[in-house]
């Protein structure tokens, strides 16, 4: 993420310099054509609030002193962040869902389409599922879902299961670093499955990450890992006869089973996107999707961008009234 | 072998044209199930509608369109016949036609699904959600059901069908029930197809009721808590009235992009296929097309293709 290097400098400060061309930032003129009309571009958005520009500036700043490379991705990526929260604002004036909810499906198709090695389909993976995360948290999205690992892809090659989970330990690891997304979004880390079923190594790093996020409070991220929607049923199920062991069994209630569910801390999920193109379930929240929109995009996990968030999204709004009515009348 | 026809008395070859539909008002003037209908047209010089339908042969199945593999059927396909509603709404009808046509649809669908060899279809026709419509709709539908049920039982119990009932049946009228009863009783030996109606029926009251079930055991002494698993609600859910519980293929109709509560459990794997058309819109071409979307799918059920 984009941090500024000197704290002391206000964008103001920067700005005035440009224009005055006092100090020892560049000025307007000093600038090459490409960056001069990314300036002018910028211009409109910047009104409502000019320390954007001197931030940009600032990164003109740094990038014409210490190498165009590093400087022109960083202006770039600030730039990128500008034009997100402009269109994220024009989405907010509709509604906006409180739960997303993701299968990460098609990363090892990617690996092959792009003639990668095995393993680095689900790195990209992780890539993209990050994007994703940053857009919804900046979107203000409070409650993400991810499926990361089925019970049933244990079946698969032992040594693909080994790769994945020595994957999981060193991402659920690095959530715990100071500049992880975690941290920047402040949110709270659930992980929902059968963690019984995982090596001690990675059950231990999930549990320090629920334990270390658990004060957290602004969003929320649920990764499924060895989770299959059947038998967090299974599991609610046990729990609501042993519960309710000594009563009459017709008082078992929708609620009781519900309450029971891991998936309890967080609402139904309003979209569910696969990717891949797949359009099947494949054993996850069967529960709660009862009444999600499903969305299913062609794209493969590491693929997908901001364009299938937009578009899950427009389709939602686009029903949303007719669902709220539904709502009501039950 | 399949003798599909009607009795010849009752056969009035103009209630297959497509404007008798809003003429057919009164009781009493259901259509019935006939699978021989091209032959009626055609003796009496009236061209038929459906010419792509193969002239009416002794043999059990009719052969697959192009295009169909018959090892890659879907041994159970669940439909949910969405937009009847806004069917009749699009034609200036009541909702009580779209219905009408609606069932006119599910006819056709039950018939192909009979010849092309797939064994189980479930059928969504009322859900615990649909009590909050208007009684006049409510009360047309139920009796609709009723109706359609006494009529058709004959000739579905000629045609080897089986009807299942499964829901919630608390709320339904007593009168209804009985039908219900009669038919599952008559058909329950019937093994060509399996026609599973889910009347008063969500995902969610399913295993409610298979908790409670469990529960009664437990309390019974029967199974311990620790022996409760995936197996074991399986076999308490209502869909244990068949061999495949587990729809290969669930079709839902007019563009709504959800699954609505309908059979929860039992979709864990199953191919879901959306499709634009409202519901009695949908007829054959919208199946194969369902059908050939559905045999161009890769299902991996969480492990590798490799």
């Amino acid at each position: 993420m984009c941090r500024r290097e000197n704290n002391d400098l206000s964008g103001n400060d920067v700005v005035q310099s440009f224009i005055t061309g006092s100090g020892s930032f560049p000025t307007f003129a000093s600038l090459n054509s490409q960056l001069r009309i990314l300036v002018l571009s910028l211009l409109p958005s910047t009104i409502s609030d000019p320390k954007n520009l001197g931030t940009v500036l600032h990164f003109i700043y740094l990038s014409s002193g210490e190498g165009m490379g590093g400087g022109i991705r960083q202006l770039l990526e600030q730039v990128h962040r500008l034009s997100r929260r402009s269109l994220f604002r024009v989405l907010s004036m509709g509604p906006l869902p409180t739960h997303l909810a993701f299968i990460m499906d098609g990363n090892r198709r990617y690996a092959k389409k792009r003639g990668l090695e095995d393993g680095s389909g689900h790195k990209a993976g992780f890539s993209a599922l990050m994007s994703m995360l940053q857009y919804c948290y900046e979107l203000g999205i409070k409650y993400v879902t991810v499926y990361a690992f089925s019970i049933d892809n244990f079946r698969r090659k032992p040594e693909e299961v080994q790769s994945l989970m020595d994957l999981m330990l060193e991402k659920i690891k690095s959530l715990l670093d100071k500049e992880s997304i975690v941290h920047e979004y402040g949110i709270r880390v659930y992980f929902i499955g059968n963690l019984g079923l995982l090596n001690d190594q990675v059950r231990a790093a999930a549990e320090e990450v629920m334990k270390a996020t658990a004060k957290n409070s602004r969003v929320v991220l649920l990764v499924c890992v060895a989770y299959n929607s059947t038998d967090e049923i299974v599991q609610a199920v046990k729990r609501s006869c042993v519960e309710k062991a000594d009563r009459d069994v017709e008082r078992i209630q929708l609620v009781d089973i519900e309450e029971n569910m891991q998936m309890s801390v967080a609402p139904e999920p309003d979209i569910l996107i696969r990717s891949s193109g797949e359009t099947r379930l494949s054993n996850f929240l069967l529960w709660q999707t009862g009444n999600s929109q499903l969305f299913s995009p062609d794209a493969l996990w590491p693929e997908i961008g901001l364009r299938h968030l937009v578009w899950a999204i427009l389709n939602f709004q686009r029903s949303h009234s007719y669902l709220e009515k539904k709502k009501k009348q039950l | 072998m399949l003798s599909l026809r009607v009795p010849s008395t009752s056969f009035h070859p103009r209630r297959f044209h497509a404007g008798a539909l809003e003429r057919r008002w009164r009781l009493g003037r259901d259509c019935f199930l006939s699978f021989s209908h091209p032959r009626g047209t055609r003796s009496l010089g009236v061209k038929s509608t459906k010419s792509e339908m193969a002239p009416f042969t002794a043999a059990e199945e009719e052969t697959l369109p192009e295009g169909l593999h018959p090892e890659l059927m879907p041994k159970h396909v669940a439909v949910i016949m969405d937009g009847n509603g806004r069917w009749a709404k699009n034609k200036g009808l009541q909702p009580w036609d779209g219905h009408r046509a609606g069932v006119e649809a599910l006819r056709e669908i039950v018939e192909l699904c009979g010849k092309w060899g797939i064994q189980v279809l479930t059928v969504f026709a009322f859900s615990t959600d649909n009590w909050i419509r208007p009684k006049i709709e409510i009360d047309f539908l139920l009796n609709l059901f009723e109706r359609t049920l006494k009529s058709e039982l004959e000739t579905l119990a000629k045609n080897n069908v089986r009807i299942s009932i499964i829901g919630d049946s608390s709320k339904l009228p007593k009168s209804l029930l009985k039908v219900i009863n009669e038919v599952e009783e008559v058909t329950k030996n019937n093994t060509r197809l399996q026609l599973i109606v889910a009347v008063g029926y969500s995902g969610k009251y399913d295993v409610l009721q298979a908790c409670r079930g469990i529960a009664q055991r437990v309390k019974d002494g029967e199974i311990e808590v620790e022996e409760i698993d995936e197996k074991l609600i399986e076999q308490e859910l209502e869909t244990n009235c068949t061999e495949f519980p587990y729809p290969d293929l669930l079709i839902r109709t007019s563009g709504e992009l959800r699954v609505s509560n309908f059979l929860l459990w039992q979709l864990a794997y199953t191919e879901l296929f959306f499709a634009q058309e409202l519901w009695p819109d949908f007829g054959r071409s919208g199946f194969i097309e369902a059908l050939m979307s559905f045999q161009q799918r890769q299902r991996r059920f969480g492990g590798r293709k490799s």
